[in-house]
Formats: C-alpha cells, structure tokens, sequence
C-alpha cells in the first residue's frame, strides 16, 4: 500500500476533461441535441454519488452497501425544503447535506464497531431502514414520493433551464473532487489510508480510530445528500426507491467499474455505468443481461477496475 | 514510597478453560527496565496486551502514571504515555521509513489533530524533522525513503522501535525486539535499548537471555500465566523454582 | 382478539420457518466460504419459477414441488463449479459485483421467459381449504408449510449436530483453514453446502409460491430480511438462523398486525395511522440494531 499519489498525467487531463464539459451544453445544442443536457447532468449527479462512496470504500476503507440512503436522503432533504417554502438552493443544498450526513453519522455510529461481513450487512439493514421510514411516511408521498413543485432558484439564478443545472451540477462535482484530492493529502486523509491498512497499528499509535473512520463516513454520506439534492431537482422528485438496496448496489458498481480508491474512480465509473446503460438500452429491452455479463467479466478479467488499468495502484483489498 | 509508574493488580483471564493469566501482580518503577521473561506460551503476549489495552482482563486492574487505566481503550493508554512495539513486525510495509515515523509523531496529541482536511501533509516541515531525528536515534537516518517492506529485517525492528518512540513516551513495552535477528542485529538493538534505557521506562519481553540479563534492573517470570518469581537478575537467577521451570531455554 | 393473535402466530411461525430455509443455507455460504451471495434471492425467485413451471407442466403441485427443486438443486452446481469456485478467493468486493451481476442477469431471464406478469401457482387441491384448530380456522396450507419447515430444521439438526459431514461443516464455519488441514477435501464440501442452499431457497420459493406472488425481484425484499435474520442469529450458526428466522417471523408479522392497532389505543388517531405502518415495516431493523449492541456477534456466533 502507498498513499494515494495522481498519475502526473491526471491533472493536465481532468482540466482538458473539465473544459470539455464546460462546452458540452453548447456542443449538444449545435447538433440539436438538447435532450442529453438532462443526460449528462444525470451522469454528472452519479459521478458525485459514486465519488461520496468512493471517499468511504477506497479511502477509508469501509464497506458499506448502503450509502443511497444518504444519496435519498439529500433528495427528501431538498423535496422537503421546497414543500416548506425553501427555494433557494444556497439555503436548500446545505440543509440536504446537513441532513445526509447526521444520518450517516447515526448509521456509523451503530455498525462503525462490526467489522467484515458484518459491517456491508449491518449497513444494507439500515439503509433498508431508511427505505421503510421513507415509504410509510404519507406527509412525504409515501410510496409515490415526494414531489418538487419545481426547479429551485441558486441565489438569484433559476435552475430551471437544464443547462443551468448542469453547470450547478458540473460545479458541484469539481468542488467536491478538489475538496476529495486535497483531502487525500491531508493528515486526514493519510489518517484514514492508514487506518485502512493496519488498524490495530493506528491505534498504537494513540490514533482515535472510530472517530476518523465516523467522520470519513459522515462524509461521504453529506457528499452523497448534495447529489441527491441535485438529482431531486433534475428528476421534480424524490422517490423512495433511490434508498433501496440496489441503488446502493448501482453506486457500488460504479466505484468498483470506476477504480476503488482512484480519486477519479467514481466519476469514471459513473460515465461508464451510465453511458453504457444508454448504449445497451437502445439495442435492446433485456440489456441488464448484458449489463450483467460485462459486470462478471470485469470481475474476473480486470478485478482492479476499468481506472486501474490506467494509473497507479494504492489499493489491495484483502480483507 | 512513590507509585510504580507501571501496577498492575490480579489481573486474570480466562480463554475458553485456560487460565491464560492467574492474578498477576506485576510492577514497573519510573526509570527502570524490567523484563519479562518466560518459556513459549507462558502468557507474556497476552500479558502486553492486557496492559496496553487491546484485551480486557476478567478481573483484576492496570494502573499506570496515577491513573486507574483498566477499561481506558488502546489509543487513550498511549495519549496517558504508553507505547508499544510488537514481536511480529507491524509497520505499514507500503510507506516509506519516513512516512511510518511521521504517522507516529501525527498521532502525538500535542502534535494536533488530524482532523485537518485541506493542508498537504507532506508541506509540515516539522513532522518530518522530527521522524527523521526519531529515525537518527535507532540508526536508520541512511534509509529514510527505503520502503518498509524493502528494509532488512533487523531494520524493520528498529523501524518498529522508532514508531513506538516517536509517540514519546513515559514507558515503552518492548515486544521482543530481538525475535528473527542475528547476532550482529542483536548487538546493535541491545546498544539501541541500553541507550534508550537514560530517557525512558522500559517494559522489555524477550527469549533472548544474555540480553535480557545485561539490560534489566528487574526480572520477572511468567510461568503458565502466574508470576513465580520477581527480583535483581542475580536472584532471580539463582531462585530454585525459577531454574526448575525454565532451565536452559537461552539463545 | 386472541383468535387474532393465534392467527398471525401462525402466520409468523410459516413465515419464519420459510424465513429459515433461506438463511440456512445462506448463513453457511457466509460462514464456511466467507462470500458474500446477493444473489440468494435470485435462487430463491428462480426456484419459486422452476416450480410453477414445473407444476403448470404436470399438473401436480407436488411433482412441481420436487421437480423445481431438483431444478434448482442442478443449477446451483453450475453456478457453483462455473462462478462461485472463483469467488471464493476474491474479496469482498468482488463477490458483491459479481453476485449483483448475477441478481441482474437472473431478473432479466426470468423476465425474457416468463414475462413481467407474475405466475400463477396453486397450492394442491387438497390443502386448499381451512383446517378447524381449538375454535377457529386456519389454511390447511399453511399447516403443512409450517410442518415442511419443521421437518426441514429437524432434519438439518441431524445433519449438522450429528452427522460426520455436519461436522466437517461446524468445523469449516468455525475454522476454515484448520479443517482443509485436517484434510477434508473442502472443495467437495463447499459445492455440497452451496447446492444444498440452493435446494432449500427453491423449497422455500415453491411453498411460499401460492401465498405470495412468483414474480421478477421477489428475491430481493426476503434477501434482506434473511441478511438480518443472519446478523441477529449469528454467520456460520444454523441454531442462530433458525432463532433468528423464528424471532424475525413472528416479530414481523405480529408487528405489523397488531402495532397499529396498539398505537390507535394509545395515540391520537391521525399520528397512530402514520406512525403504525412506519413503525411496524422498521420493528426487526430496530430489534437488529438493539441485539447487535449487547451481542455485535449475534446471538450464536460460530466463530470464537
């Protein structure tokens, strides 16, 4: 294990990458294809989601197969936030992160002290908690969902027009992978690699190791409320559903496709899961089949993820 | 007569229906090195980690620097002034020399928290100076950047020795420091120790005799998980039943 | 009110024994294999369809019964030979991707052969009418589901409380690497466990096939609850999968019938109607969350 260092050429290419998305509404409109500014804004709330899992799974190690709770979590938080007269995402988005990450500093206080097999079943339960509060809670569209009466306002900008959510979007994940890269070098985020790798040692060291690995959690989860946030008001809903246990499952996919433990690994992952859902769905109606069968193959043919093939490893989970 | 800095009272446990310790009654004094010495099996493993803090004893208590420290988690028995190495070595193989020490002086609480999210680590300076020094002291100042796993074994035992110093500590628990050395290796822990021995308390574990004998002020003898025998090198030496249970087992 | 609680008594018990067969044979895949299977469920669903298939063919509940089973039994071994021998080395990591995989793949078959509809399946003929016990009426099915069930757990006792294979099998949950060198060949033994869980979701599948609906993604809800059902009863212990599954049946069931009704006595109307259901659907993750505190193994772990 080595902490976490970029490949050299990963800076110059996120930048090129970063500029690229920058122009993308623009592009698409000349070619009339508006419809797929939805679509990437989508792809780009996921990339967020799945970066929130990637903090907690390839940083800090934790297996936890229950994170879209926090992600379902933001969504109610913004549906409820708009239900109440709280329009303004500067106010809206904060409180969803707020909320995200209270419940996953609940949650982790609970399950943070099982290990292994434990652990990713001690989260799913809760995650699937969560799912049941949700769905039985009428004042909030029980089973339906909670709708969002429209697009929130960011300061004085309306997000109604979909490129302005994208960009609210597109900087939401820069922010975050800043944020995420930076902490990666930070004591904290060597604390938890550390951790990650030889707890019993950290805690000879005088290392508070729940603490770090709450706050880690914590983290993630109020990551994943901004993009549940951000998804509520892409899709005008928030659905019960984006707590269930294959949503977790899905974000999962992403990171493991993406790379686990790559900073990058979520967004990539995202790209990948997404695009080729929208590949495969126009060829055919079963493509989960081949969804799947792609999914075996990277399992057994390409175990360290699609990011993996391209940069240096930090990661080797035997757990 | 002042508080030894190390007491520990009774303490017992129990795993399935071995008395793996039997009221162990077991004192450090400020300044002192006082090793623990055994046949394999005796319990001196399980007794470190009694007193460290990763196992609960059944009954009995741990005292240490005034404080009742029984039921304290392992990471608070080092905020207190414990230190630990560990006989089967226990670095992070991955990181460099360097980073291993560094991540030991992170943790001191007068270091600061590591809670901090957005300053590279690798820019403080004065973390760095300082394991570098810790490094200096156990004869590594030549392999800083040598990744752990790289180092030679009798290296990676002065690599643990450094981590556990560098939490700066009023007692050190020394798990066999010398366990998979040579000779040579072995002379040079042996100085290492000795010199250590000026600054701070020494709670040593070791198999290997003629070191144990030229470095403690105390023995102390585990035998089937109870104390039979504590004393100057000298008596215990010549106590009967010491030399009845445990003859002749020396490197 | 006692013919209520009788009832839903009952109802737990069918549920929990069901709950049982699932857990079983989950509970030693975690135990002895260390892998994590998401695709439990997916067995479990493709046995409950095996058995409607079959039984639609032969006109027979039983014989469908018996046939989807044995179905069920044969593709387990596939995917055990084929996919799972490679998993067992790999980490966690890799078993959730590689067993989510599977849930997509098996949701999607089933849903190209059979279609979206869920299948009919009937109970026998026979057992389709009510039984008359100490004053009231209860299905005949499910008494002969809940004697299934009993049967099957006294005969997984024998199994595994004394037969030599059962213990080969509480060694290997206990200690794996101390079993392989003692040298039972536990390659054998792991494709034995496996297909015999697969068995025992496809049993369950089928009996459960007339009372709940056979259709795409049943696998999924009674996953999680045999996960929970798990954690409370402790990984690699069939007594703790059988406690577990008896506490999380009639904990569920009972919950859910009588929690509402209970908080109408003592709340105000509107917030017992919201609270009830809420409550009712999260008593067993509640009840999960306070075992685990006092026993954060389960209550009969099998591992020291």
């Amino acid at each position: 294990m080595a902490f976490y260092r970029p490949a050299p050429y990963q800076k110059p290419l996120a930048s090129v990458l970063l500029l690229a998305a920058l122009a993308l509404p623009s592009v698409l409109s000349a070619f009339g294809q508006e419809f797929y500014v939805g679509f990437a804004t989508r792809v780009l709330i996921f990339a967020l989601a799945a970066s929130s899992l990637n903090l907690v799974l390839g940083f800090g190690g934790m297996f936890s197969l229950g994170h879209a709770a926090f992600f379902g979590a933001g969504a109610y938080a913004a549906a409820i936030c708009m239900q109440n007269g709280i329009s303004d995402a500067l106010l809206a988005f904060p409180l969803a992160m707020l909320a995200a990450g209270l419940l996953a500093l609940l949650v982790g206080a609970l399950s943070l002290r099982t290990r292994g097999v434990y652990f990713i079943m001690i989260t799913l339960a809760f995650a699937q908690m969560a799912y049941y509060l949700f769905v039985s809670a009428r004042a909030w569209g029980g089973d339906d969902g909670l709708p969002l009466a429209g697009r929130m306002t960011l300061g004085g900008l309306s997000l109604s027009s979909d490129n302005a959510l994208f960009f609210t979007a597109l900087s939401a994940l820069t922010a975050a992978i800043v944020f995420l890269g930076r902490l990666a070098d930070a004591r904290f985020g060597r604390t938890i690699q550390a951790i990650r790798e030889n707890e019993t040692r950290m805690e000879a060291l005088g290392y508070p190791v729940f603490r770090y690995r709450l706050v880690c959690f914590a983290l993630g989860g109020a990551l994943a409320g901004l993009a549940g946030a951000l998804l509520a008001n892409l899709t005008g809903l928030a659905s019960p559903n984006l707590l269930q246990w294959m949503q977790s499952g899905t974000l999962l996919v992403m990171v493991i496709i993406g790379g686990v433990g790559y900073l990058y690994g979520g967004v990539v992952g995202a790209v990948v899961l997404l695009c080729l859902e929208e590949v495969l769905s126009g060829f055919t109606l079963h493509w989960h089949i081949g969804l799947g069968v792609l999914l075996l193959g990277i399992v057994l043919f390409a175990p360290k993820g699609v990011a993996a093939l391209f940069g240096n490893t930090t990661t080797e989970h035997d757990d | 007569m002042t508080e030894p800095l190390l007491d520990v009272r009774q303490l017992s446990r129990r795993f399935a229906a071995v008395d793996a310790l039997k009221e162990v009654n077991f004192s450090v004094e400020a300044g002192e090195v006082h090793a623990l010495i055994g046949p394999n099996g005796a319990g001196k493993t399980t007794f470190i980690h009694h007193v460290s803090g990763a196992l609960q004893p059944d009954s009995g208590s741990v005292r240490f620097a005034g404080r009742d420290v029984t039921r304290l988690a392992m990471h608070q028995r080092v905020a207190a002034g414990m230190a630990r190495s560990y006989q089967i070595t226990n670095v992070f193989l991955g990181l460099s020399a360097l980073d291993n020490v560094a991540l030991a002086v992170q943790g001191r609480p007068a270091a600061g928290s590591s809670f901090r999210f957005w300053q590279a680590a690798r820019a403080e300076k004065r973390l760095f100076e300082e394991a570098r020094g810790f490094l200096e002291q156990v004869g590594l100042a030549g392999r800083l950047e040598t990744i752990a796993g790289n180092l030679a074994h009798g290296e990676q035992r002065a690599l643990e020795l450094a981590m556990a110093l560098a939490t700066q500590p009023q007692m050190l628990l020394l798990d066999e420091p010398m366990a998979g050395t040579g000779p040579e290796e072995s002379a040079r822990m042996v100085e290492l120790i000795e010199h250590l021995a000026r600054h701070v308390t020494i709670l040593l574990v070791e198999h290997d005799m003629a070191a144990v004998f030229r470095l403690a002020d105390r023995i102390s003898v585990l035998v089937n998980g109870r104390l039979i025998a504590t004393g100057t090198p000298e008596a215990v030496r010549a106590d009967p039943e010491v030399r009845r249970a445990y003859l002749g087992d020396h490197r | 009110m006692t013919q209520l609680i009788l009832e839903q008594s009952l109802n737990g018990l069918q549920f929990g024994l069901m709950l049982f067969l699932l857990a079983a044979g989950l509970t030693l895949v975690f135990g002895i294999m260390d892998c994590i299977n998401l695709a439990h469920g997916s067995l479990y669903m493709v046995g409950a369809y095996l058995v409607a298939a079959a039984a639609q063919a032969a006109d027979s509940f039983w014989i469908g019964l018996g046939a989807g089973v044995a179905g069920a039994a044969m593709l387990g071994l596939l995917l055990e030979l084929a996919l799972f021998r490679q998993l067992y080395r790999r980490d966690h990591l890799s078993q959730v991707l590689a067993t989510f995989a599977l849930i997509l793949i098996a949701n999607e078959a089933v849903r190209m052969i059979w279609g979206a509809q869920p299948v009919l399946l009937n109970p026998p003929e026979a057992l389709s009418g009510p039984v008359e016990i100490g004053g009231f009426f209860y299905p005949a099915y499910r008494l002969v589901i809940i004697a299934f069930g009993l049967a099957v757990a006294g005969l997984l006792y024998l199994l595994v409380a004394k037969s030599r294979i059962g213990m080969w099998v509480r060694a290997g949950a206990s200690n794996r690497e101390m079993t392989e060198a003692l040298g039972v060949d536990v390659r054998r033994l792991f494709t034995a466990v496996f297909v015999f869980g697969a068995a025992l979701c496809a049993l369950a599948g089928g009996l459960l096939g007339p009372l709940l609906a056979v259709q795409v993604g049943m696998g999924e809800s009674v996953l999680i609850l045999a996960f929970v059902v798990i954690i409370i009863g402790g990984i690699g212990s069939i007594r703790g999968a059988l406690v577990g599954s008896l506490i999380v049946g009639t904990v569920d069931t009972l919950g859910r019938a009588l929690l509402p009704t209970l908080l109408r006595a003592l709340l105000p109307a509107d917030a017992a109607s919201t609270l009830g259901p809420a409550l009712a659907s999260i008593l067993i993750y509640v009840l999960m969350a306070g075992i685990l505190f006092f026993k954060p193994q389960g209550l009969f772990p099998a591992r020291a």
